[in-house]
């Protein structure tokens, strides 16, 4: 844990008291609401933004200690930032914009073929901002903070403004990004499906405040947080390919201390990757079912139990080997099945309820 | 073709070609000491909150609204021979203003000030600065964030505002005359000349020529700036 960010400020109708740590390689995830304090976040670690009070230290690297004294001006901070709207600049080409960084950084390993390579943005080098889509002009805003040899790289909300559409486009070059280079990022979002692709770390962010923070897997499979009561809640367990049965057409994977069958991968044995389990696909049951069309019988304990009043159903937490998964069920049900934190039960799940990310 | 001579246009002379070419000169000269100034200025108006803003301000703006021959008497105030700039000017450099073509400039670069100051301010004001701050985290310091990111972006601006003051400075008039006053092939500009030809009997011919050719200079640069605005903007995705 080498990124440690402190940032207390006050303005005009509120505040924020922001404080976590975070891998100093993979993605951090800042989630929360619109007017979370993220944006403000990001503005005080890129330097943007002096506040009340704040520390940020990289890799050991002290960018700012206000108590200190010290406030590094953001063109001295090497710390990239992506902006929601690009900010590409309008009379200069792209393959200009991707320099304007490069030239003014000390030499770093990140080339300038490299990034045009992992971002697919050849086609572009000679057009000007005006003349690309949405998405082609953050993969060059992307591309441009990176060639600036950032020590870290922030991104704010940088898929917020594209549609579902361009946001298909532009997640696997930042899944990509992230396996390609190992340099520390906060991707500052309020979209689970984004985190689930690409965080390792997420921080939860609500009304100025940290509400919990650890690792992606930890964070969304507690059942006691707000993510859990979202109605898209699930698990995130991190697995490995173990087997293929081609002839089955099904995959094994392990994860968690367990092993799920999931419909055939294409992902070589040993590859990383990301099961996601809704906890509304997942059924418990006090006895092994016979003649069930269900593929995965996790056996594992309840954790918690939490009551969801609004909805009238019920998040238990199910403690596995090697981590957590969680399922909605009704009250009744916890009631039938004489569910209590410590009982054993099994958990089952559909292999095509498993949504598979890449690694 | 009508018969332009009928009309009572006679044909330029070498007097008349010497009072178009000063009057260019006069205008470029003061375009080209101006507008840098005009630029600073304007960038300090448009994005420094100070003590004295509005001063600044004010002052900028003065000679728009004073009468011209109260600005062109001021001058004669400071930068005569008697004047505290105009005596230190002359003491140190030998340069001496009043009634000379330097001085013809000097008066024209005043009175042209607000008009630049305005079109440059304006453009910077538009210019984005989350430009700047993109700028800024891909580690360019103020002057290298100026010169690439700012002054290109107000280009169009910077450039509308000295055609239009080039515009103006050829038809600067009561400043001219009270500072730097009417010699022919020194300080006297196509609108003196025309005073001056009015003035002389028999001289409204030579005043109805030098009259055509300030309308067609004033259009020229009206049409030019308006084209070069359009495509500098093109050029910035606008």
């Amino acid at each position: 844990m080498t990124l440690r960010i402190e940032v207390r400020h006050r303005f005009a109708g509120g505040g924020i008291d922001i404080a976590f740590e975070g891998p100093s390689s993979g993605v951090t995830a800042l989630f929360g609401p619109s007017g979370a304090g993220k944006s403000t976040t990001l503005a005080a670690i890129a330097g943007l933004l002096r506040p009340d009070h704040g520390r940020i230290v990289v890799d050991g690297v002290t960018l700012g200690d206000t108590a200190a004294g010290i406030w590094l001006a953001p063109e001295r901070r090497r710390v990239g930032l992506v902006f929601q709207d690009a900010r590409l600049f309008p009379h200069m080409s792209v393959a200009t914009n991707l320099r304007y960084g490069l030239r003014r950084a000390p030499p770093g390993p990140i080339g300038f073929d490299d990034v045009v390579d992992l971002l697919g943005i050849a086609g572009l080098l000679a057009r000007r901002p005006h003349t690309l889509s949405g998405g082609e002009r953050q993969r060059v805003a992307i591309g441009r903070a990176l060639l600036a040899q950032p020590r870290l790289l922030l991104l704010d909300e940088p898929l917020a403004s594209l549609d579902a559409g361009r946001k298909a486009e532009i997640l696997p070059y930042l899944a990509r990004l992230k396996a390609s280079l190992r340099l520390p990022m906060i991707y500052v979002t309020h979209a689970l499906d984004e985190v689930m692709r690409l965080a390792d770390a997420i921080v939860l962010v609500a009304d100025g405040a940290v509400v919990a923070s650890g690792a992606l897997s930890e964070i969304t499979a507690r059942g006691d947080l707000p993510l859990a009561h979202r109605d898209d809640a699930a698990a995130l367990l991190l697995c490995r390919v173990a087997a293929h049965d081609a002839a089955r057409m099904l995959t094994r994977i392990e994860g968690a201390g367990v092993s799920l069958l999931v419909p055939l991968l294409d992902l070589p044995v040993g590859a990383a990757c990301r099961a996601r389990i809704p906890a509304r696909e997942v059924i418990l049951a006090s006895r092994a079912p016979e003649a069930i069309s269900v593929q995965n019988v996790i056996a594992g304990t309840v954790r918690r139990i939490d009551v969801e009043p609004v909805r009238h159903a019920a998040v238990v937490e199910i403690a596995l080997p090697g981590g957590d998964i969680l399922a909605r069920v009704t009250p009744d049900a916890v009631a039938r099945l004489r569910l209590a934190p410590g009982a054993p039960l099994l958990a089952l799940v559909k292999s095509t309820s498993i949504e598979m990310l890449a690694g | 073709m009508p018969d332009l001579a009928a009309l009572g246009f006679t044909a330029l002379g070498p007097e008349e070609w010497d009072a178009i070419r000063l009057t260019l000169t006069v205008a470029a000269r003061a375009v080209g000491f101006g507008l840098p100034l005009a630029v600073a200025i304007a960038w300090v108006l448009a994005r420094c909150r100070f003590p004295g803003h509005a001063v600044l301000n004010a002052l900028v703006h003065l000679p728009l609204v004073l009468p011209p021959v109260v600005t062109g008497w001021l001058l004669l105030l400071v930068f005569g021979v008697r004047g505290p700039l105009g005596m230190l000017l002359h003491e140190w450099f030998g340069v001496r203003l009043v009634f000379t073509t330097a001085g013809a400039s000097l008066a024209c670069a005043v009175m042209t000030f607000p008009v630049m100051v305005r079109a440059v301010r304006i453009a910077l004001e538009a210019a984005d600065p989350g430009l700047e701050q993109a700028a800024r985290t891909l580690g360019a310091g103020r002057l290298d964030r100026f010169c690439s990111i700012t002054l290109p972006l107000a280009s169009p601006g910077i450039l509308v505002g000295a055609i239009v003051g080039y515009a103006t400075c050829l038809g600067e008039f009561g400043a001219v005359i009270t500072f730097a006053a009417s010699i022919p092939g020194q300080t006297q500009t196509l609108p003196l000349a025309i005073y001056a030809a009015l003035q002389t009997p028999g001289g409204e011919a030579r005043a109805a020529t030098l009259s055509m050719v300030s309308v067609g200079l004033a259009l020229a640069g009206l049409v030019l700036s308006e084209w070069l605005g359009r495509r500098l903007n093109a050029a910035l995705g606008r």
